[in-house]
C-alpha cells in the first residue's frame, strides 16, 4: 500500500502545474466553505444570543393553547399559582436549568396625560428576569438598568413617539380577565431598545405592579422563560421537560402545558434555517468543484498514461491494484486541497477576528463579527473533500483498470 | 522434455469495421524451455500478434495454445494477469519503463506489485540483476536520465527479476543502434544461459536474427520457414 501512495505522489509531482491548479481549486472551495460557515456561524450565534439572552430565554413554558393566541395576550390562559409552584419545584430538580423567570404578559393603554397609545407589558421579578436574560440590562439605554416597584421601563419607540423620558410619570390602564378596568400611575425608570425592529412595543413592570393593575389576588403567570447552563443541552432539556409535563393534564384530560424552545417563538429562526440551507448549498457547490476538478484531472492522467497502464498490466499488475493507483492519486489531491484550504481558511478567519468587522442587526449596531469554525466543521469539510476526490477518481481509475493491455500498449 | 510453448493451428482474426483481417492462419510450433527463439518477417507478417498471444495479452480466434503447461485460452482476465506475473517477462521496443520510478524501483516493481516478494529477497535479486546488466551504478537514476541502451538493459532486468519461465521481447532492438542492439541481444542470451529462461523475440534486423538459435520466419500470418542454429556464439 505504501508503494501505491509513493507512486501516486510521484505521479502528481510529475504533472506539477496541473496538480497545483487542481489542488488550488479544491483549496479555494474549502476556503469559501470555511469562511461562509465561520461568518454565518458568527451571525447565527449573535442572532441567537440576542434572541435568547435579551428576550426569549432558551425555553418557555405556557399553558396549553397560549402560544396560538399570544397576539391577544389572553389573561384567561395564564397558569395558576399551583401549577407554577409545581413547575418551579421541577426546575429546582433539574441541574441543567440555570434560572427561570415567570412573567405576566398583558396589553394595556399607555397614557402620558396628553396622549394615549397601546402597550404590551411584561410583569417580571427583576432579578429573575435579569438572570434569565443576561443581555436585557444592556438593552436599557437610558435610566436605571433594573425594574423597581412603581416604575416602568418603556420601549424606545413609545418614548420618542409620546415624548416621554426617564423620570416622567405615566398611567397604565388595563382590563383584567373579568373585564373590569384598572389603572396605575408609574414612573418611567428606563428606556429599552427593541431588538426586533421599530415595531417593538414591549415594556417591563414589576410583577407585583402587574398583579395590582390586573387586580390579581393570586399570581397567574402567562409564561415561564428558562435559561440553561449549557445551550448545547437545549433539546435534551426540552425533551425531558416535555416528557415530564406530558403527564400533567387539565380537567378535560388534555395536556395542561406546552413547552417551546426559542426556535418556535420567533420568526428570526427562519433566517437561521435559511442560513443553514445556504450552507448546505455551499457544501454542494464544494462537492461539485472537487468532483469535477478531480475527475477532469484524473481522466487526463489516465489518457496520458495509457501505455504505462498497458505496461504494468502486461507485467501482471492486477486490475484492482491499477484502480487503487489512480484512486490514491485522487485521494492525495483531496488531502492536499483540504490541508491547504483549511490552513488558508483558518488564517483568513483569524485575520477577520483580529480586524473586528462590525455589523448591525435590528436595532443593535456595531455588533462585532467573530467568525469561528469548529473542529467538527473542519473535520466534516475535509472528509467531504477527500471522499468526493476519491469518488471523482473512481470512474477514470475503473477505466484504467479495465483497459486491455494489448490495446493500451498500442496506444500512441 | 516438456515443451514450454505449444501452439496448434493458431488463428487470429481482427475485425476492422466490416472487414475481417486474418493476422495469423494456422500457425503451429513448439518451443522448448531455455530456448533462444526469434520470429522474423516483414511488417504485418504477424510477429507481434503471435508474441501477444503467447504472452497471454490476447487470445487466438482459433486453435490451441499451451504455455507453461497451461491452456491459456481458458484463462479469464484476472487469471491471465496472474499467469503473466508468475510466468512471463516482457521487453518492449520502446523500453516502457515507468518514468516516476528509478532504475532500481523499475526492476523492483514486479516483485513488489505483482509477486509480493519479501524485501530481503527483493534486494538480493535486484542487486544481482543490476550487476548482471551493468546498471548497478545507475540504479538511482530515473529513466529520462539514462540512454536507450541502458533503458533496455533495465527492461531486461525487470523482465527477469521474477524468474519467469519465458521472456517475450517484441522488436527489443528496434530503437537501438547496432552496437547497443548486439549488446542487448548478447545480454539476453547471457541471461538465458544463466537463468535458463526461454527468450522469444521478434525482429526484422537480419544481423540480430543471426543470434537466435531457432528462427521462425513468418509471412502473411503463416510460418514459412524454421531454422535451427545451435551453437551461435554470444555475440
Amino acid at each position: 500500500m505504501g508503494n501505491l501512495f509513493k507512486i501516486a505522489i510521484r505521479n502528481l509531482k510529475r504533472y506539477k502545474r496541473r496538480t497545483i491548479l487542481t489542488a488550488s481549486l479544491v483549496a479555494i472551495g474549502v476556503i469559501f466553505v470555511l469562511l461562509f460557515i465561520g461568518v454565518t456561524g458568527s451571525f447565527k450565534t449573535m442572532m441567537t444570543g440576542q434572541m435568547t439572552d435579551s428576550m426569549l430565554g432558551h425555553i418557555q413554558i405556557h399553558r396549553k393553547g397560549y402560544i396560538a393566541s399570544i397576539d391577544n395576550l389572553p389573561l384567561t390562559m395564564n397558569m395558576k399559582s399551583q401549577a407554577v409552584k409545581k413547575l418551579e419545584k421541577a426546575f429546582q430538580g433539574m441541574p441543567d436549568v440555570e434560572s427561570y423567570s415567570p412573567r405576566i404578559k398583558f396589553g394595556g393603554m399607555f397614557s402620558s396625560f396628553t396622549e394615549t397609545t397601546n402597550i404590551r407589558l411584561n410583569g417580571v421579578y427583576p432579578e429573575m428576569e435579569m438572570k434569565t436574560l443576561p443581555l436585557l440590562a444592556s438593552r436599557i439605554t437610558n435610566g436605571e438598568k433594573t425594574i423597581k416597584k412603581g416604575e416602568i421601563v418603556i420601549p424606545e419607540l413609545l418614548s420618542r413617539g409620546m415624548k416621554v423620558n426617564v423620570g416622567d410619570t405615566i398611567v397604565i390602564i388595563a382590563t383584567n380577565k373579568d373585564g373590569s378596568v384598572n389603572g396605575k400611575q408609574l414612573r418611567v425608570s428606563g428606556i429599552i431598545e427593541s431588538i426586533t425592529g421599530p415595531g417593538g412595543r414591549d415594556g417591563y413592570v414589576h410583577i407585583e405592579d402587574a398583579m395590582e393593575i390586573l387586580r390579581m389576588e393570586e399570581m397567574e403567570i402567562s409564561e415561564i422563560a428558562i435559561r440553561l447552563k449549557d445551550f448545547e443541552k437545549l433539546y435534551s432539556v426540552y425533551n425531558s421537560l416535555t416528557a415530564m409535563l406530558s403527564g400533567e393534564l387539565n380537567k378535560q384530560g388534555k395536556p395542561a402545558f406546552e413547552v417551546h424552545t426559542w426556535e418556535g417563538l420567533t420568526p428570526f429562526y427562519n433566517i437561521i434555517r435559511m442560513i443553514d440551507l445556504m450552507t448546505i448549498f455551499i457544501k454542494i457547490m464544494l462537492i461539485a468543484i472537487v468532483l469535477i476538478s478531480v475527475m477532469n484531472v484524473m481522466i487526463m492522467a489516465v489518457y496520458e498514461r495509457i501505455r504505462e497502464i498497458g505496461t504494468i498490466a502486461a507485467i501482471g499488475t492486477m486490475p484492482g491494484k491499477i484502480l487503487s493507483m489512480f484512486v490514491i492519486e485522487g485521494f492525495w489531491l483531496g488531502i492536499i486541497g483540504a490541508v491547504v484550504g483549511n490552513i488558508v481558511g483558518i488564517g483568513i478567519i483569524y485575520i477577520l477576528k483580529v480586524v473586528k468587522i462590525t455589523f448591525d442587526f435590528g436595532r443593535q449596531t456595531g455588533l462585532v463579527l467573530s467568525p469561528v469554525v469548529s473542529l467538527q466543521d473542519i473535520a466534516m469539510i475535509s472528509l467531504i473533500v477527500v471522499v468526493v476526490a476519491v469518488l471523482g477518481s473512481l470512474q477514470p481509475a475503473f477505466k484504467a483498470s479495465r483497459m486491455e493491455p494489448i490495446k493500451a500498449l498500442r496506444h500512441v | 522434455m516438456m515443451e514450454l510453448v505449444v501452439a496448434e493451428q493458431i488463428q487470429k482474426d481482427y475485425q476492422i469495421g466490416e472487414v475481417a483481417l486474418r493476422a495469423l492462419s494456422g500457425v503451429s510450433f513448439e518451443i522448448e524451455p531455455a530456448s533462444f527463439v526469434s520470429f522474423v518477417g516483414p511488417s504485418g507478417s504477424g510477429k507481434t500478434t503471435l508474441l501477444n498471444l503467447v504472452g497471454c495479452l490476447d487470445k487466438p480466434t482459433g486453435g490451441a495454445l499451451r504455455v507453461a503447461d497451461t491452456d491459456v485460452l481458458s484463462l479469464d482476465r484476472k487469471q491471465s494477469a496472474s499467469f503473466r506475473g508468475a510466468n512471463i517477462g516482457f521487453i518492449f521496443q520502446d523500453f516502457n519503463l515507468i518514468p516516476v520510478l528509478t532504475v532500481y524501483e523499475n526492476i523492483e516493481y514486479p516483485l513488489l506489485m505483482v509477486q509480493n516478494i519479501p524485501p530481503e529477497e527483493r534486494k538480493k535479486r535486484i542487486d544481482k540483476l543490476l550487476e548482471e546488466v551493468g546498471m548497478a551504478d545507475q540504479k538511482d537514476k530515473y529513466p529520462d536520465q539514462i540512454s536507450g541502451g541502458q533503458k533496455q538493459r533495465v527492461a531486461v532486468a525487470r523482465a527477469l527479476v521474477t524468474n519467469p519461465k519465458l521472456v517475450l521481447a517484441d522488436e527489443p532492438t528496434a530503437n537501438l543502434d547496432h552496437k547497443t542492439a548486439y549488446m542487448v541481444i548478447g545480454l539476453m542470451k547471457k541471461m538465458r544461459d544463466e537463468f535458463k529462461t526461454t527468450f522469444i523475440f521478434s525482429t526484422h534486423d537480419q544481423k540480430i536474427v543471426g543470434e537466435a538459435e531457432i528462427i521462425y520466419t513468418l509471412e502473411d500470418g503463416e510460418i514459412v520457414d524454421r531454422q535451427t542454429r545451435k551453437g551461435v556464439n554470444n555475440g
